[in-house]
């Protein structure tokens, strides 16, 4: 695969548009030979026990050929597609008046999305199975926003982001199920936790970068969960906590009875308004980060953050302590996490171990990625494609995944620095121009 | 080294592995004047540079930096972040390092990150929007500002630092280290690149610098007639080693300095300057 692409570069410099048929095909015959390669023995060959122990197995090789051809095909569409809709085609196809239009669009979907979101209990009131997918949504945009500030803003790669997601949830659990402290009480407390934490994995990884900080963050969030698991006595290991208190508003508890909030304020008991109750409650926890993350953005902190992924070494030169900018990001990203941590226990009423898996972190990831990252709006964008396109293509059964997939690279073809990929500039003396993704760094993650 | 020096570099070394990019090198740059280091290419300039910004630790030597106020500091001994931001020596690089997705304007406000930290109460203050951080925020854009205009790149201010032409990233480098607000400027080839209209407004700009701001400036420089023109005292290395210093004019002359640029013998350097002038 590196060969076809080291290649392409003569290639594209002699003939500017079109790289030829012959690459083409090249590419395609390479991806062909991988998958015959891979699939020989995991499609080609299928091998079972036999009733009585033996192996018994038999050949494939007409599936086997079926895949391989549907690479080669897939292989050739997709080099097609990258040269039609590549990323330097979009922005020539479209017309002008249809540009400015769309930038009217673009400053208009913030302000409309967050009032459909206000609006979504309204409408949907009666839909629990909608309430709480937008509750799982809202989750993953304040998961993703969190992420941000790592990834995006200072561009330090975290493949572990779930752990802190899990010491927020851990640490509300069990302050709240061992000493009966309340969910208003406790949620600065997980997110303290979760920072402190996040501190303690910005240390050792101060000076990694690259490919080496990705691997000890997946590998802190592993140790993380490893812990959970055997930590018996504290965590109760794989059978979880349960009977996690549920969220109260402000002290009165969302319950039937002479005590609930609805015998309060004098109206009829529903167990719905306690799905509305914690869809406003993960609403407003992302607001709050998502407003931290602009603030933070145009105070030196977060420039410093910015011109961190921008060039390490100007950084120092300028005076700036690396150690404590680094620092501060891993645990305002943990901080965020540990909320969200804190509100999914109260959520569950019931964690373990299993929540906090490696898959949870790339889905984070993915998100913000595919959001284009640093940028707000993009995450928000992107968890509700991934969270909603998810259970949108339920149907699809066990297709469900490779559809989704398709999806995902197909969208990285398109827009290869995610759905929004320019920058937005924290400071401006005449208009605020944005900042073309080829001009910004990705940092060294 | 008569005279008021800002900074004294005594007997400094630098070796990597067998090579000896420095060597047992002594100068003196003075307070308030522009002081060139030149020498052929891979003579260590840049090493030296490097030591005493803090990115590289010597091997061995010291180097004083004295400020206005009488204050000392050991750059060996400092290190990273802390010779920019305590002893106030900024620099540039010979190949440029903006943060090339910010904006010209941006780019000068990470400069005064440290002042602008403090200013936000370590972010709390800023957070809340506190009146003494928006008052300093002001400030700063208005310093960048200033900045901006000195270097005829204020209509560019919105502009992201990649996209301007390379003379304007030269000079908004400048700036930047300037937004520091430094006693010692180190410069790292300003004019390399630069046509000879570029080159003069940067002589222009390096000597309002110093008349202005009263900085005092260290500088690479391989393009003569910058150096010949603004310097006050010039240090020429060769293989790590001083081989000459004095004015312009001394240096301009002397023999060995000519042998160096030209890796010829004395007499044959001679000679061939003398047919070329
Ligand atoms: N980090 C390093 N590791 C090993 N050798 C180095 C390193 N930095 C510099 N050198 C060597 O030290 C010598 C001096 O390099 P330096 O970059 O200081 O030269 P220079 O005078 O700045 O040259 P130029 O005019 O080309 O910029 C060179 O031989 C170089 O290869
Ligand atoms: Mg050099």
């Amino acid at each position: 695969m590196g060969d076809g692409v080291t290649t392409a570069a003569p290639a594209l410099t002699q003939i500017p548009r079109a790289p030829g048929i012959a690459f083409i095909l090249k590419k395609a015959l390479i991806s062909a030979l991988v998958a015959l390669v891979l699939f020989s023995l995991m499609i080609g060959i299928r091998t079972e026990a036999g009733p009585t122990g033996q192996l018994i197995y038999w050949t494939r090789f007409g599936d086997l050929a079926a895949m391989v051809a549907a690479v080669f095909g897939g292989s050739i569409i997709v080099e097609l597609l990258r040269q039609w809709w590549g990323p330097v085609g979009t922005i020539r196809i479209i017309p002008p008046r249809l540009q400015s239009t769309l930038a009217v669009a673009r400053r208009g979907i913030a302000p409309v999305l967050l009032i459909f979101t206000f609006l979504v209990p309204v409408i949907f009131y009666d839909q629990r199975y909608i309430l709480d997918l937008g509750i799982l949504v809202l989750t993953y945009v304040m998961l993703g926003w969190g992420l941000n500030v790592v990834v995006g803003l200072a561009g330090l790669l975290d493949l572990g982001y779930v752990a802190f997601y899990a010491v927020g949830a851990y640490s509300y659990a069990l302050l709240a199920t061992n000493f009966g402290l309340s969910f208003w009480v406790c949620l600065p407390l997980a997110g303290i936790l979760a920072a402190f934490w996040g501190m303690m994995l910005g240390f050792p990884v101060l000076r990694l970068r690259g490919d080496y900080l990705a691997i000890v963050t997946l590998a802190f969030g592993e140790i993380i969960r490893l812990v959970i698991i055997n930590w018996q006595s504290l965590t109760g290991g794989p059978n979880g906590v349960s009977g996690i208190p549920r969220p109260t508003f402000f002290g009165i508890p969302l319950v039937p009875g002479p005590d609930g909030l609805a015998a309060k304020l004098g109206i009829e008991f529903s167990p719905t308004h306690r799905i509305v109750f914690l869809f406003y409650l993960i609403l407003g926890l992302a607001l709050l980060t998502n407003w931290v993350t602009i603030r933070l953005r145009r105070l030196p902190i977060g420039r410093a953050w910015e011109a961190l992924r921008e060039d390490e070494v100007a950084c120092r030169a300028l005076g700036i302590n690396i150690t404590t900018t680094k620092l501060t990001a891993f645990a305002t990203g943990a901080m965020f996490g540990g909320f969200a941590g804190a509100f999914f226990a109260t959520r569950q009423g019931f964690i373990s171990p299993e929540s906090f898996t490696f898959q949870e972190s790339a889905l984070v990831l993915a998100i913000v990625v595919l959001g284009g990252m640093g940028s707000q709006l993009g995450v928000a964008l992107a968890a509700l494609t991934m969270i909603g396109g998810f259970e949108l293509f339920r149907g699809l059964e066990q297709y469900r995944m490779l559809v989704f997939g398709v999806a995902m690279v197909l969208l990285m073809i398109w827009r290869p620095r995610g759905l929004i990929g320019h920058r937005a500039p924290t400071v401006f003396l005449r208009h605020s121009q944005a900042i073309s993704s080829d001009l910004v760094k990705e940092g060294h993650g | 080294m008569s005279g008021d020096s800002i900074l004294t570099v005594d007997r400094l070394s630098m070796r990597f592995g067998g090579i000896v990019a420095v060597n047992d090198l002594s100068f003196g740059a003075e307070r308030r004047k522009i002081t060139a280091l030149i020498g052929p290419n891979g003579a260590g300039k840049t090493t030296v540079f490097n030591c005493i910004t803090g990115f590289y630790k010597p091997t061995s030597g010291m180097m004083r930096l004295i400020h206005d106020d009488g204050r000392a500091f050991q750059l060996e001994r400092l290190n990273d972040f802390r010779i920019s931001k305590l002893a106030k020596v900024a620099r540039t690089f010979q190949n440029i390092r903006l943060f090339p997705g910010m904006t010209a304007l941006e780019n000068l406000m990470v400069a005064q990150h440290n002042a602008l930290m403090l200013a936000s109460g370590l972010t709390f203050l800023g957070l809340i929007g506190a009146p003494s951080w928006r008052a300093a925020e002001k400030r700063a854009i208005d310093l960048a500002q200033l900045w901006l205009d000195r270097i005829g790149l204020l209509d560019r201010a919105d502009d992201a630092a990649g996209n301007l032409p390379y003379g304007d990233q030269r000079r908004l480098e400048i700036a930047r280290a300037m937004c520091t607000e430094p006693a010692l400027l180190c410069l790292d080839e300003p004019a390399a690149g630069l046509n000879t209209r570029e080159s003069a407004a940067l002589s222009e700009l390096l000597l309002s610098i110093r008349a202005d701001q009263g900085t005092s400036i260290l500088l690479i420089e391989h393009d003569m007639s910058v150096v010949m023109e603004i310097s006050d005292h010039v240090v020429v290395m060769d293989y790590g080693v001083k081989i000459a210093e004095g004015t312009p004019q001394d240096v301009r002359d002397d023999p060995r300095v000519i042998a160096a640029y030209l890796g010829a013998d004395e007499e044959e350097a001679i000679a061939v300057m003398e047919s070329g002038a």
